[in-house]
């Protein structure tokens, strides 16, 4: 995964899907309880989800969740949400929405199952392939491994928010001339990870394309396209011709 | 699919009446030539080259580009019904066990819970032909990650949780997942007698009619003259042993689909490479006339092989949609993805060829052993038996079961595993030969195509920078360059119809049940059409992947372009002849006076000026005439075509760190007539990236105490990514075959998969003077088959 894939994390103590996200292989156990099984949704939802939050372990000792809970009512005035629905106001293509979710709900979800956006794809799940990279303010992230909940007070663009008054971004308009893309379903995440890279680099060389996109993957093999599509977005003519035939 | 797929009869098209049509052949620039071929009456007039075309051989933009990067086009994942429940499977956790009992009663209890279903007939894999040899009321446990059951539920995550509280008991059975260990006599047996699988619409599949002993099937024996005494002909014998991996599919868009049961009709979205497998199977496995079943598949997101047929994701979603009256989605997560829906079988080779001092090769020999889990298929003898075709042959291919989840074909089924085994034994025999590599494939490979290829490879800057020494670098950083050959086949899917409608509008559509995998297709078929009626291919509407429409074929073993473009093409020329028809009348005159060329209607009598098509059909005589035509067989059936093309790699071996730098591939290619040459070399481009990937990369690790696959995800299971490829360079050859009326061909399977890691191979050997035998080729085997090497001296 490539450096800038976290989600937000220096502002935004309350980011608690890296803790967890390598845990889902043990979940598939028939005979367990559910409750005992440590997957993503089921920890945060043990753990429930604090809206200011400050990190959940706090110093050598491990608390309950309760513990947690009352010693934040106690200190800071914080309010735990969940496990329920609550109510959560996203701004997404500069759009609010009020979503009626669960506080696990992960952005990705929210997008796709609540919005109805589909155009952010779900591919791992657990961040290695990047396909649900949606943008919060110029943040490429993950939305897989995003909680719906760390979006607030953010600007969500997705695919579908990226194009102004109709017109194609400049990434997507690359992308379709030098045929970025086969199946297509890499092709929402590889669009959002280089329009972001274009926003922090307007000037990028191929090595800086690939370093971007390092943390996208794409099964069927369009990475040249891909690389030269961006490489003009940018103003800047790739290493080689693309349509060489 | 299945090298052996027998070819369109030709007596199927001899009884239609026939026009002698004169028709390019060969390649421009090197071999073009005029073939006269008896084509049926009804066919449309042979286009020109491409040079001489406006929309085909050209690259318009993708047809559904703006969809893909805008996000709206709708892949079976997305597909939202209103009421649609979410399905999971339970899956075992063991690799091999007799299901004993399965209590269901705590998943029913969850609230949101909807419907829960307890598989009894499993998909996939072989079967036992004596069934009786295993009582059980439920399907034997082969794999871990098997499915048993499956949970649906209004929420996602209701259905996770209540998949982990189906209860299943298990008497386990010993197991085993090593495939040496599984050859060993006392190994613990998959089956406990002959097993045989069929192949999918894709291919795979093996041999069905062969000996098995213990946990191997096998072996299937092919001869073509008299090996053995090849070999006694032969002035230098050349043999080793080769091994390969097993790869995963891992297409982005796992398997799944969206099953909506209603009383009268089974609608079903699906991620699928043929929506007519999925309809023939569902059809077959509900006993539902096909004509009741729908299946829609109008973006998918990638299968490589692995997706035909409903699956058992496709039966159980569709049972539970009937149980609970609701919509259900079951799309697989990505370790679900690895462990049971298919993978690239492993290869153990044993390979020995024989050749005179004056380069005729006299003899090949393949043995081989591979693991396609618990099922078969993994034959690897196709490059052996048709890339030298001048060999006499012997090859025996052996499956080997163990307890992981069964095979499926894999883009070139068995290729990219014979041609690393093959195409580097060509090199070695070069050598004793001391012949070049191009040189000695130019004495055994008569094919005229590949000839050309050779041809360009040898004029390319890269293959004259090579230093034709091995392990002529000092340093501890080697370069080097090396080639392969690759091969597949012209299969062609009769099942392959569309229907081109013209409307009074002047807009012109075109329908197919064909799927588009990320081929291309839609654009293809828009080019078809916009050459007849000067339409832009943008304009022309086309709508595919719905059984609604005419039949399509199953996109497997490279069959879509070269089995359906004709079909279009001939849907589309049959529609401007009924639109001539029915414009005669208001141009006042007949339809034979008429022809419809690059967009307008003209007068052969100079009865009037040319007039745009557009104009033209605002006269129609009716709002809409449509043709629909259905594949006529190839023009000249007995004449059998092979696609391929020679790959080189340039690659940096850093010997210390045991590190292989891909850094670059040349590769020309043939496959007919390329339609649209940007998408072919897309196509290519992922092929020499999935290959280097297969080289260096992808392993399935399976670990042998418990059985179960550790890297089930695809952040420990590697591939190439952006940092890891090399730079492209693609070459097409046009290569006219005078085979139908597009005379296209396809290319997904002979697109670098096969041969990038027998290039990389070749390359590692030119770099090092050492030859690499073992794909992956990981920092680990290259360190270790530098060290087992006799050091050689730099140069």
């Amino acid at each position: 995964m490539s450096g800038p894939k976290f989600p937000p994390q220096a502002d935004d103590p309350s980011s608690f899907a890296t803790q967890s996200s390598d845990a889902t292989e043990t979940s598939q156990a028939n005979d367990r309880p559910a409750t005992k099984g440590i997957t993503r949704r089921g920890f945060l939802k043990g753990a429930g989800v604090a809206a200011a939050g400050t990190a959940l372990l706090e110093g050598a000792q491990v608390f309950t969740r309760e513990a947690v809970a009352a010693t934040r009512r106690e200190h800071d005035g914080v309010k735990e949400f969940g496990p329920g629905a609550i109510p959560v106001a996203l701004l997404v293509n500069g759009k609010e929405h009020t979503l009626q979710i669960e506080p696990r709900t992960t952005l990705a979800d929210a997008l796709r199952v609540h919005l109805g956006m589909t155009g952010t794809k779900v591919v791992c799940d657990r961040g290695p392939c990047s396909g649900c990279t949606v943008l919060m303010d110029d943040m490429p992230v993950n939305s897989c491994m995003t909680l719906a909940m760390d979006a607030i007070g953010h600007q969500v663009t997705t695919i579908e928010g990226l194009q102004s008054e109709g017109e194609l971004h400049p990434v997507q308009a690359a992308f379709v001339k030098h045929d970025a893309m086969q199946c297509g379903f890499c092709t929402p995440g590889m669009v959002m990870t280089c329009s972001a890279l274009l926003k922090k680099n307007s000037h990028p060389t191929e090595d800086d394309v690939r370093q971007a996109t390092a943390g996208n993957l794409c099964r069927c093999g369009t990475y040249p396209r891909i690389f030269a599509a961006t490489l003009e977005a940018a103003g800047v003519s790739g290493k080689e011709s693309i349509r060489n035939a | 699919m299945a090298t052996t797929k027998s070819h369109p009869a030709a007596d199927a098209a001899n009884s239609t009446p026939k026009k002698t049509v004169k028709m390019p052949y060969g390649v421009p620039g090197y071999t073009l030539q005029d073939v006269e071929r008896q084509v049926p009456t009804t066919e449309p007039p042979v286009l020109p080259v491409n040079a001489d075309l406006e929309y085909i051989g050209k690259s318009p933009k993708r047809w559904d580009a703006h969809a893909k990067v805008s996000g709206s086009g709708r892949y079976t994942a997305d597909i939202q019904l209103p009421g649609m429940l979410y399905a999971k499977f339970a899956s075992s956790n063991v690799p091999h066990a007799k299901v004993v009992s399965i209590d269901t009663s705590a998943a029913e209890k969850v609230p949101g819970v909807k419907g829960v279903f307890v598989i009894e007939n499993l998909l996939g894999g072989a079967r036992l032909l004596n069934p009786s040899l295993e009582v059980s009321r439920y399907p034997i446990v082969r794999y871990a990650g098997q499915p048993i059951a499956a949970v649906a539920a209004t929420q996602p995550h209701i259905a996770e949780e209540a998949a982990l509280l189906v209860k299943v008991q298990y008497a386990p059975k010993p197991f085993v997942v090593d495939m040496e260990m599984a050859r060993q006599s006392d190994a613990p047996p998959v089956f406990p007698g002959p097993a045989n699988q069929g192949g999918s619409a894709g291919g795979g599949g093996g041999a069905s009619d062969v000996p098995q002993t213990g946990n191997i099937h096998g072996p299937a024996v092919h001869k073509r003259g008299d090996a053995e005494q090849g070999f006694k002909d032969a002035d230098f014998i050349v043999e080793s042993k080769y091994t390969t991996q097993v790869q995963v599919h891992n297409a982005l868009e796992t398997h799944g689909v969206v099953a909506d049961w209603k009383p009268d009709l089974l609608t079903v979205w699906a991620s699928t490479q043929g929506t007519a497998s999925v309809r023939e199977e569902l059809a077959s496995f509900f006993k539902l006339p096909k004509s009741q079943v729908r299946v829609i598949t109008e973006f998918m997101g990638g299968g490589f092989g692995a997706k035909f047929g409903p699956g058992n994701p496709g039966v159980v979603a569709a049972a539970l949609s009937k149980q609970t009256g609701a919509p259900v989605r079951l799309m697989l997560d990505r370790k679900e993805e690895q462990l049971s829906v298919g993978n690239r079988p492993s290869s153990d080779q044993t390979l020995k060829i024989g050749a005179k001092k004056d380069g005729t090769l006299t003899a090949i020999q393949l043995i081989s052993f591979g693991t396609a889990g618990c099922g078969t298929g993994a034959g690897c003898a196709g490059p052996a038996t048709n890339l030298y075709q001048s060999a006499s042959l012997h090859t025996e291919e052996n499956d080997v079961f163990i307890n992981a989840g069964p095979a499926a074909a894999f883009r070139a089924p068995g290729h990219p595993q014979g041609a690393f085994a093959l195409e580097q034994t060509i090199d070695e025999m070069a050598e004793k030969l001391n012949m070049q590599p191009l040189e000695f494939r130019d004495k055994i490979d008569a094919n005229p195509v590949r000839r050309v290829e050779r041809q360009i490879i040898r004029e390319s800057a890269l293959w004259k920078s090579r230093n034709p020494v091995p392990n002529a670098d000092r340093g501890p950083i080697k370069r080097g360059v090396g080639l392969s050959q690759s091969v597949w086949y012209r299969h062609i899917e009769m099942d392959s119809a569309a229907e081109v409608r013209v409307h009074r509008d002047g807009s012109v559509e075109v329908l197919s049940a064909v799927q588009d995998i990320g081929t291309g297709i839609k654009t293809v078929m828009a080019q078809i059409l916009s050459e007849q009626f000067g339409v832009p291919p943008q304009q022309v509407s086309v709508k595919i992947g719905d059984t609604n429409y005419p039949v399509g074929p199953n996109s497997g073993g490279s069959v879509t372009t070269a089995s359906l473009t004709p079909a279009v093409r001939d849907a589309a020329w049959q529609a401007a002849q009924k639109f001539l028809v029915s414009v005669a009348p208001a141009l006042g005159t007949t339809p034979d006076d008429l022809v419809l060329t690059k967009g307008e209607v003209h007068s052969k009598s100079g009865h009037m000026q040319p007039i745009g098509f557009r104009r033209a059909a605002a006269k129609m005589d009716t709002s809409e005439v449509s043709a629909q035509a259905r594949r006529v067989p190839d023009y000249d059936p007995k004449h059998y075509d092979t696609y391929g093309g020679v790959d080189v790699a340039e690659i940096e071996v850093d010997t210390e760190m045991g590190i292989i730098h891909v850094k670059r591939f040349f590769a020309v290619h043939d496959c007919g007539r390329p339609m649209n040459p940007s998408q072919v070399i897309n196509q290519i481009n992922g092929g020499l990236i999935q290959g280097t990937s297969y080289a260096l990369y992808e392993n399935r690790l399976l670990d042998p105490t418990y059985g179960l696959m550790v890297n089930a995800n695809l952040d420990q299971y590697k591939i190439a990514g952006a940092r890891d490829i090399p730079q492209l360079h693609v070459q097409l050859v046009e290569s006219y075959i005078g085979q139908s009326s597009t005379d296209a061909s396809g290319i997904g399977e002979a697109a670098g998969i096969i041969s990038a890691a027998a290039a990389i191979g070749n390359a590692f050997y030119n770099a090092t003077g050492v030859r690499i035998r073992s794909t992956p080729m990981t920092p680990a085997v290259v360190l270790e088959t530098l060290s087992k090497a006799p050091q050689r001296s730099n140069a």
